[in-house]
């Protein structure tokens, strides 16, 4: 009963804070938003009986993802400028279509959950760190190979992207 | 625990939340902050099923999402910086040169 209880107060709070981050005009505020949403959300990972996604949640998305985000924001220093632009363009009349448009996927999506049957009962258990592991690296270790992979694309094409010299070179057209 | 229905349901408020954010903001940061939430909204799927059927694979899934949220953002931050730098703005309206 508690379980319920705190999941439904950290689903609140996963949305409440979700909302408030897409509506901020400051980004950094919307990313102490962020944070708080992830943080609920580990909970919520707790709550159903995963506490190695709870701790990786914590530690990979709110300690080191949304730090990346925090870095970029600082270093590319947006003034008030943006901030007022945002507010400028963030008028009430841009949010009524794309909320309708999303309002109709969960309500098919709803609809569908509705109308599925609920025969198999939820096993309460809690899945230790110890099983994840051996299925990550029996049963999956192509797929940790094929992320491996991926993470070396991904640190080639940001060393690649975040060189300064691209910026350079286009200056220099410029000016020739 | 929490009824695998409610955690599904609210899955899908935080990736409809998601999905405004794409679809208003026009900055690229904000953009990506609503990524975000689309792609952890898919995660709690996963979680919620493997605590349905109480298995490690949704803890596998999820770690995955994770690598692949990981890569995006990193080469995402860097269009971010390249876009700063070059067109001194972070407004996605503002790069629309292939249309000219």
């Amino acid at each position: 009963m508690t379980a319920l209880i705190l999941f439904y107060i950290a689903g609140f709070v996963t949305l409440a804070a979700a909302i408030l981050a897409i509506t901020r005009t400051n980004a950094s505020h919307a990313l102490i938003y962020v944070v708080v949403a992830l943080l609920a959300i580990a909970v919520i990972f707790f709550l159903l009986g995963s506490p190695f996604a709870a701790a990786l949640q914590i530690v990979v998305y709110a300690g080191a993802i949304v730090v990346l985000f925090l870095f970029v924001v600082m270093m590319l220093n947006l003034g008030k400028s943006s901030v007022d632009r945002e507010r400028a363009l963030l008028t009430r009349g841009i949010w009524t279509v794309p909320s309708l448009l999303a309002l109709m996927l969960f309500a098919v999506v709803l609809f569908a959950l509705v109308s599925g049957d609920h025969e198999t009962e939820a096993q309460a258990r809690m899945i230790e760190p110890k099983e994840v592991g051996i299925a990550l690296y029996t049963k999956y270790v192509l797929a940790v190979e094929l992320a491996g992979v991926l993470l070396l694309a991904a640190l080639v094409g940001a060393y690649h992207l975040g060189r300064r010299y691209l910026a350079d070179r286009r200056e220099e057209e410029e000016t020739s | 625990m929490p009824p695998t229905e409610h955690v599904l349901v609210l899955a899908l408020m935080l990736f409809c939340i998601g999905a405004i954010g794409v679809l208003v903001r026009r900055n690229i940061i904000f953009i990506l902050i609503s990524l975000e939430f689309m792609m952890n909204a898919c995660a709690m799927v996963f979680i919620a099923a493997g605590a349905k059927w109480g298995q490690p694979d949704g803890q596998v899934m999820f770690m995955l999402i994770l690598a692949i949220a990981a890569s995006e953002v990193a080469v995402a931050l860097g269009i971010v910086i390249q876009m700063a730098r070059r067109f001194r703005t972070l407004d996605v309206d503002a790069v629309s040169e292939l249309r000219e």
